[in-house]
C-alpha cells in the first residue's frame, strides 16, 4: 500500500541555515507560490526518503517566536498550530539551528514544543561549529529537551543523510505521538524563563570557545567602520553597475544575433505578407528584445544573492539605517530597497520585514522609484544610440557613468520623496526600532545561488512568454490593421490604429519632446516597462521596413534628438508604467488609495521631470 | 559571573562607547522611550537574547551620531539603535 505524502515544515531563526537545507533537501523540486490572501512567498518542495517515502517540506518564514509580531511570523505561528487556512498540520515540524550560534533557537524550540507537534531538532552548519571548536554533546541535549537532534551541513553531499534516515525512523511511529496543543503566547516573565532554561541547557550541553569567530571580526572591522564602511558599500554598489552593463554583453550579444538569425530565417522562409510581418516583427524582434536582457537580470540577482548569503545585507541595513533615518525610512528598509532594484515587486513584498505600519507604507510608496531591472532595457538602448561609448578619465565607461547617474538620480528622488512624506503626511512621526542580527560570514554556496538565479530567470522568462508576448501581439495589431489603402506611398503604420491612439495623446507629450511613436509604446509599456522597448522596436520596424528591425538603437539615432532621448531617461526614472507593481501595492496596503496615490506622484513626477530635461537640452541646443 | 561587576555603576547600554564591555543587570524598558510599548520591547530585547546576565560588548557604532551600534550579546552580534539600547541597563 502507498504511504499518505508525509508533510514536513522548517521553522527556525532568521540566519539559521533554513534555506540552504530546504534546497539541500529538495533540489530543484520546488514550488514557490503565495499564501492564500496573503503576499507570504510559500515555499514547498519535494523529496524521497532513503526507504522511499513520499515527502513534501515547507520552508517557513524565519521567526524568533510565535508571537506573531509580522504577517510573516504569523504564518510560521498558524502553520505549525494547524491553523493557517487551506494548509495540512505538518506531520513533523524541524526546527533548525545554526550550530555556532544555538541560544536564539534553543528558546524559541523550548517554545515550539508547547505546541506538541512531533518536533526534531537539526543542527546545521555542524562543520563550522566543529572548525570553530564548538563541541555539542548531541545525546545529552536530546536528553534535556526531550526530543530526537540531528546533526547535518546542508551545503555538502550526502550531510542531509542522518537526517533522512531519521525521518524514516519518525515517520514509522508518527500515529502515536502527537500531543495536544498548550501554546499560548508567553508573557515577559516566561519569555525570560524560556531564556535561562535555553540558556541552562547550553550550558550543560555546549562548550564553546572563548574566541569569536575572527574572519567576522575582521571583515567588519572594515566594512563596518563608520566611514570605511560606507565608501564600501558604495564601491560594492559601482561595481554592481559597472557590471550589469559592461560584463553582460558579450552574452547579450549573443542572444541578440540568435533572434536576428531566426527573424532572417522567417523573412527567407515565408512569402510577404501578414504571416511574415507576424512572426518577423510581432513575435521574434518583440519578444527577442525582451529575453535579450535576460544576462543583466541574471547578473543583478547574482550580486543580490551573494551578498545576501555572505551575510552583508544586514551590514548594509546597519550603515544606512541612520543616513535614511533622515529622509524617515527604517535601515530596515535597505534590502527591501535593494531588492527594488531588480524587481518592485519582490522589493515591496519584502517590505513585510518592517513591522510599523507607517515605515512599512512609506517604503511601499517609494520602493518603485528605485530603478527595477525592467527599466534597464530602455535606459541600454537610448544610452547606447545617444551616449558615446568612451572613457571619461582614462578607465570610467561613459555610458556606465550616465547608467549609475540614473540609478543615483532614482534613489535621491526616493530619498526626497520619503523625506516629503514624513513631513507632511506622517507628521506624528515617532521612529520604530531598527534590531537586526549581524550574522557571521558564510561563503556562499553555489548550488543556492544557483536555485535562486534559476527560479528568477524561469519568472522573467515565463513573464516574457505570457504577458509580454500578449501584449507583442497586441502592439502588432494595432500598429498593422487597418492596412493601407492599395497604392498608398505612406508608410504602412501611418495608417494604424497604433498612429490613431498615438496621435491623440501626442498633444499633451509634445511639450516634453515625445512623438507620436514614444506615446504609442507607452501604452503597453503600463504591463510591463521592458515591453516599450519592443515596441518600439515593433513600431518603427513596420514603419521603417525590415531593414530597421535590424537595429531599433541606431532607427532612433536618426529620429529623435538628443534632447528627446534625455526627456525619455527622465520619464523612466519616474513613470509609474508597471501594471504589476500596482496591482503588488493594492494587495500589500490593502488600499486602492495608496495604489492611487502612487501612480499619481510618480506620473506628476515623470512628466515634470521631461519636461524639465527637454526644455533645458533644447535651451542647451541638443534639440 | 555578575558578581565580579557588583562594584561598577549601572548605565544604559545606550550610552556606552565603543569598546565598552560588560554584564546585563536589568532590563527597563520604560527608560527608552522607544515607539514599541514597554511589553513588545522587552520582549524583542529577550528573544534577541538581552537577558540578564549577558555579556555585551559595544563592536562598532554607525557615522550619524554613534548610531545604531552593533552589540555582541555572548555568542552573537545585534544591531540596535541607541534609543532602543537605553532600556538594557550594564554594569
Amino acid at each position: 500500500m502507498e504511504l499518505p505524502l508525509l508533510h514536513l515544515a522548517l521553522v527556525g531563526t532568521p540566519n539559521s541555515g533554513k534555506t540552504s537545507l530546504f534546497n539541500a533537501l529538495t533540489g530543484s523540486r520546488q514550488k514557490v507560490a503565495n499564501y492564500p490572501g496573503v503576499t507570504v512567498e510559500r515555499k514547498e518542495g519535494f523529496f524521497v526518503t532513503p526507504q522511499g517515502r513520499q515527502v513534501s517540506v515547507v520552508d517557513l518564514p524565519g521567526t524568533y517566536s510565535l508571537r506573531g509580531r509580522s504577517p510573516d511570523e504569523e504564518i510560521t505561528r498558524d502553520f505549525v498550530l494547524g491553523k493557517a487556512s487551506g494548509e495540512t498540520v505538518p506531520d513533523l515540524v524541524l526546527c533548525v539551528a545554526d550550530s555556532t550560534n544555538l541560544r536564539l533557537t534553543i528558546r524559541l524550540l523550548l517554545e515550539l514544543k508547547r505546541t506538541g507537534r512531533p518536533m526534531v531538532l537539526v543542527l546545521n552548519m555542524f562543520d563550522i561549529a566543529a572548525r570553530r571548536g564548538i563541541t555539542v554533546d548531541v545525546e545529552r541535549l536530546a536528553k534535556e529537551l526531550g526530543l530526537p537532534v540531528v546533526t547535518s551541513i546542508a551545503v555538502r553531499k550526502g550531510g542531509t543523510a542522518d537526517l533522512l534516515k531519521l525521518t524514516d525512523e519518525i515517520s514509522a511511529k508518527l500515529a502515536a505521538e502527537a500531543e495536544a496543543n498548550s501554546w499560548r503566547a508567553l508573557s515577559v516573565a516566561e519569555l525570560r524563563a524560556t531564556q535561562r532554561e535555553a540558556d541552562r541547557i547550553i550550558a550543560d550541553c555546549v562548550s564553546l570557545p572563548a574566541r569569536p569567530d575572527t574572519w567576522t571580526a575582521r571583515i567588519d572591522a572594515v566594512v563596518l567602520h563608520p566611514v570605511g564602511g560606507l565608501l564600501v558599500l558604495t564601491l560594492i554598489l559601482f561595481v554592481m553597475f559597472q557590471a550589469v552593463f559592461a560584463w553582460a554583453q558579450p552574452a547579450m550579444d549573443v542572444l541578440k544575433s540568435g533572434f536576428d538569425a531566426l527573424g532572417e530565417l522567417v523573412q527567407a522562409t515565408l512569402p510577404d505578407g501578414l504571416l511574415q510581418s507576424f512572426l518577423q516583427n510581432g513575435v521574434i524582434s518583440g519578444v527577442g528584445s525582451v529575453i535579450v536582457f535576460l544576462p543583466q537580470i541574471i547578473l543583478i540577482f547574482l550580486f543580490i544573492l551573494l551578498l545576501e548569503d555572505f551575510g552583508y545585507m544586514a551590514r548594509a541595513a546597519f550603515l544606512m539605517d541612520r543616513i535614511m533615518g533622515g529622509a524617515g525610512l527604517h535601515g530596515r528598509a535597505f534590502i527591501p530597497l535593494l531588492s527594488s532594484f531588480a524587481c518592485a515587486i519582490p522589493g515591496i513584498m519584502a517590505t513585510r520585514v518592517i513591522d510599523n505600519k507607517r515605515d512599512r507604507l512609506t517604503t511601499i510608496l517609494i520602493a518603485p522609484l528605485m530603478t527595477c531591472s525592467a527599466r534597464i532595457p530602455v535606459y541600454t538602448l537610448i544610452i547606447s544610440a545617444f551616449i558615446p561609448a568612451k572613457d571619461v578619465w582614462g578607465f570610467i565607461n561613459l555610458q556606465g557613468l550616465v547608467m549609475f547617474g540614473l540609478y543615483a538620480a532614482g534613489i535621491a528622488s526616493a530619498l526626497a520623496v520619503s523625506f516629503l512624506i514624513k513631513f507632511f503626511m506622517l507628521r506624528d512621526y515617532a521612529p520604530a526600532p531598527f534590531m537586526l542580527e549581524l550574522p557571521d560570514y558564510k561563503m556562499p554556496r553555489l548550488k543556492s545561488i544557483v536555485i535562486g538565479i534559476y527560479t528568477r530567470a524561469k519568472m522573467f522568462l515565463v513573464r516574457a512568454g505570457t504577458t509580454i508576448f500578449s501584449m507583442m501581439v497586441l502592439i502588432w495589431f494595432l500598429a498593422s490593421f487597418p492596412q493601407p489603402p492599395v497604392g498608398a506611398t505612406e508608410p504602412a503604420i501611418d495608417f494604424s490604429l497604433a498612429a490613431m491612439i498615438g496621435k491623440a495623446l501626442e498633444p499633451l507629450l509634445a511639450p516634453v519632446g515625445f512623438n507620436w511613436q514614444i506615446a504609442v509604446a507607452l501604452i503597453p509599456g503600463m504591463a510591463a516597462r521592458e515591453v516599450a522597448v519592443a515596441a518600439l522596436g515593433t513600431v518603427y520596424a513596420i514603419e521603417g521596413g525590415k531593414e530597421a528591425a535590424e537595429q531599433i538603437g541606431q532607427v532612433l539615432a536618426t529620429k529623435w534628438s538628443l534632447a528627446t532621448a534625455l526627456s525619455m531617461l527622465a520619464w523612466y526614472i519616474f513613470a509609474p508604467q508597471c501594471a504589476s507593481t500596482l496591482a503588488v501595492i493594492r494587495r500589500e496596503t490593502g488600499s486602492w488609495t495608496w495604489m492611487a496615490v502612487t501612480f499619481a506622484y510618480m506620473l506628476v513626477l515623470a512628466y515634470a521631470a521631461s519636461l524639465l530635461t527637454y526644455n533645458v537640452a533644447v535651451a542647451l541646443g541638443a534639440g | 559571573m555578575t558578581d565580579t561587576n557588583d562594584t561598577r555603576p549601572h548605565m544604559p547600554l545606550g550610552l556606552a562607547k565603543r569598546g565598552y564591555t560588560g554584564v546585563i543587570q536589568h532590563l527597563s524598558a520604560r527608560e527608552a522611550g522607544s515607539a514599541l510599548s514597554d511589553i513588545e520591547l522587552e520582549s524583542r530585547l529577550i528573544e534577541l537574547g538581552f537577558v540578564e546576565g549577558a555579556r555585551v560588548e559595544v563592536l562598532h557604532e554607525g557615522l550619524v551620531g554613534r548610531d545604531p551600534i552593533a552589540v555582541r550579546v555572548d555568542s552573537i552580534t545585534i544591531a540596535v539603535r541607541r534609543r532602543e539600547a537605553m532600556a538594557i541597563i550594564v554594569a
